[in-house]
């Protein structure tokens, strides 16, 4: 661990995986270049691996004020101990006070061997971060201008604040999709900082065989309008209703994790806590009763509509427009009257 | 030959089943009235390891840090065929952060012989996914997170899926090496009748203590350690008293554990309210979806 240091920077660590920059940098740093501007220091990305100039360079368009970028041939591929050790010497060496991940495999996979390393603190999966003040309960000492790493435990059901007040950097991995993607702002100019790491050979335990990344067949974060079908939407062929509707709208089609596992539509469509966090500016959730692990996804939409036949259900509780009904009926009659209205404007 | 595994297990809060049983008026959770279970990745970490016997040979130690009430969950995993079970039970082991956890557990695994450590991915109660790396880092083995397949396992050479997120990687490794099984690794078998019938009566020391204090309210505290010292000799012979470790007996260093251990403290906890919101309700008629979707498009939702 460091010592608490108020003139630490913020750091965002860039995942990136054969030079092609992970979503989760990006949209962490608007709101770290919030956090940086309230405590007064600066935001650094932190990227590891080999020719990513071009990288720094988009890394600055959206936010940063530095970018320390890490090159070695040992660093091209994405191993735990190798990044870990990295990480681990850059920390040591310039004292950031906040280091943020992306809650993805790799951060989650990466995150806490750093922190186990440094007897620091971390802080899983939150979904918001702030500075505030936290009093200690036993001396009543005031810490002023904390992390606080917000997340959602207990399933979803409880919201808990974390803080981390003697045990610096103070670190966190942020879920994906919770925060909006900043635009890049081409005339931003920063400071790039090479730094040189001392990686060998014992440090990559792993021999990584085979490897396929994909894109993903839909991207949920990216759609203005999204079309969730749940377990309610009974069958694969009756999914087509989704696609339907999601198709005159030009939207996305989605789903609960009920109707994933039932075969309805791919893993990819999954909204919620173990699927994708959307913020689109209308959902509508057709047959979805609407548990909380769904809700964690779906409820920062900014309009939503929700059909069920169950009047008690719980996403009505979420919705703006509750349509209690059978959804055979409702959905085809929302496409006829899109399509009408379509054609008169 | 064979593998000596040790999985670790957690006994966790069923969070996923919430009902209006365990609901307050205010729509919150009533924490304590959901029941206990074992955590479902750990059961697939577990599964894995007795998969990995049944080829190889070798034996399978479960060890769980938790409360007397454990004790329950340890008895499961021993029907469900592992060899030994090991409670780490300890008031000063009561509010661990992730890594503080990662370090008493650290303490016990070191003093078993092991090729292989397994842990569920994640837990879901906190849903971290962090004890798993940070224990491998405490031990300085290999870590495999979110293995969806273990391909290969010859010699001392491991070689195994993992879920990336976007896809997949194979990779491999020499043991020992510490792995995080999702749920996607395998279908974990339920408990076997003989092994029930045979660990049925297992206890834990604690376990004891506390069926001798039921049985014998009346008496005092000498004669308490004293009948608790005979029972446990009695299930020692029958081999079914399972092993109890504290603090002292892992040797942790108590500045490492516990509240003083843990970086991180909570601020603040809030609990979901489902509910809120203004909804307006649309008849599910014609004219009531026209109004709605006209609605939408004067206020620009709907382009």
């Amino acid at each position: 661990m460091i010592e608490v240091n108020r003139e630490g920077e913020v750091w965002v660590f860039a995942e990136q995986h054969e030079g092609r920059l992970d979503d989760t940098p990006a949209e962490l740093m608007s709101k770290a270049r919030h956090l940086a501007d309230t405590l007064n220091v600066k935001l650094a990305a932190v990227v590891l691996g080999e020719g990513l100039e071009d990288l720094a360079a988009r890394l600055i368009q959206y936010g940063a004020d530095k970018v320390y970028l890490a090159e070695h041939p040992l660093l091209r591929t994405y191993q735990t101990n190798s990044y870990a050790k990295a990480i681990y010497d850059l920390i040591h060496k310039h004292a950031p006070q906040i280091v943020l991940y992306g809650a993805t495999v790799t951060g989650r996979d990466l995150a806490p061997r750093i922190a186990s390393a440094a007897k620091a603190g971390l802080t899983a999966d939150c979904t918001d971060l702030q500075i505030g003040d936290h009093t200690t309960p036993k001396d009543k000492k005031v810490h002023k201008n904390l992390l606080f790493q917000i997340r959602p435990a207990f399933g979803g059901n409880i919201i808990a604040t974390i803080i981390n007040h003697d045990r610096w950097p103070q670190m966190a991995t942020v879920r994906e999709g919770v925060m909006p993607m900043p635009e890049p702002d081409v005339t931003r100019r920063g400071e790039l900082v090479e730094e040189k790491v001392t990686i060998a050979q014992p440090d990559l335990p792993l021999e990584i065989l085979e490897e396929h990344r994909r894109p993903k067949k839909v991207d949920l974060k990216a759609a203005r309008i999204i079309v969730a079908g749940g377990a309610g939407v009974g069958s694969k062929d009756n999914f087509k209703l989704i696609w339907d509707l999601a198709n005159c709208l030009g939207g996305a089609p989605a789903a609960t994790r009920a109707a994933v596992d039932l075969g309805f539509i791919d893993h990819d469509h999954q909204v919620g806590q173990t699927g994708t966090t959307v913020r689109p500016s209308l959902y509508i959730a057709v047959g979805i009763s609407g548990a909380i692990q769904h809700q964690a996804g779906m409820s920062q939409s900014q309009k939503i509509v929700a059909i069920n036949n169950d009047s008690e259900a719980p996403i009505f509780g979420v919705a703006h427009y509750k349509i209690v009904g059978d959804l055979n009926d409702v959905v085809p009659k929302m496409i006829k009257s899109i399509k009408e209205k379509s054609v008169k404007v | 030959m064979g593998y000596n595994c040790v999985v670790l297990i957690k006994q966790v809060p069923d969070t996923k089943r919430i009902t209006g049983d365990v609901m307050n008026d205010d729509g919150t959770v009533k924490r304590s009235a959901l029941p206990a279970i074992f955590n479902p990745e750990d059961l697939n970490a577990l599964e894995l390891a007795l998969q990995i016997k049944d080829k190889f040979g070798g034996h399978i130690t479960v060890l769980t840090m938790g409360l007397p009430a454990a004790s329950a969950m340890l008895r499961d995993a021993l029907y469900r065929g592992a060899d030994e079970a090991i409670l780490i039970t300890d008031r000063r082991c009561a509010a661990s952060d992730t890594l503080a956890t990662s370090y008493i557990l650290s303490c016990a695994v070191k003093k078993i012989d092991f090729d292989i450590a397994l842990c569920g991915r994640q837990a879901i109660d906190g849903d971290t996914a962090q004890v798993g790396p940070q224990l491998a880092e405490k031990l300085g083995v290999t870590q495999i997170t979110y293995i969806e397949e273990l391909t290969e396992l010859e010699g001392r050479t491991i070689t195994a899926r993992r879920n990336i997120g976007n896809g997949w990687q194979q990779v491999k490794a020499t043991l020992p090496v510490l792995l995080t099984v999702t749920g996607d690794a395998n279908e974990p078998r339920v408990a076997a009748a003989k092994k029930m019938m045979k660990h049925k009566s297992a206890l834990s020391p604690i376990e004891v203590e506390q069926k001798i204090r039921t049985e014998n309210p009346d008496a005092g505290e000498v004669e308490i350690k004293e009948l608790a010292e005979l029972k446990c000799s009695k299930l020692i012979e029958k081999g079914l008293l399972m092993k109890q470790w504290d603090l002292d007996a892992v040797e942790a260093d108590l500045n490492w554990c516990g509240q003083s251990g843990s970086p991180t403290k909570v601020h603040r906890i809030q609990s979901v309210v489902l509910a809120a919101k203004e909804t307006r309700q649309i008849e599910p008629s014609e004219e009531g979806i026209s109004g709605m979707i006209h609605e939408l498009i004067n206020d620009k939702v709907i382009a």
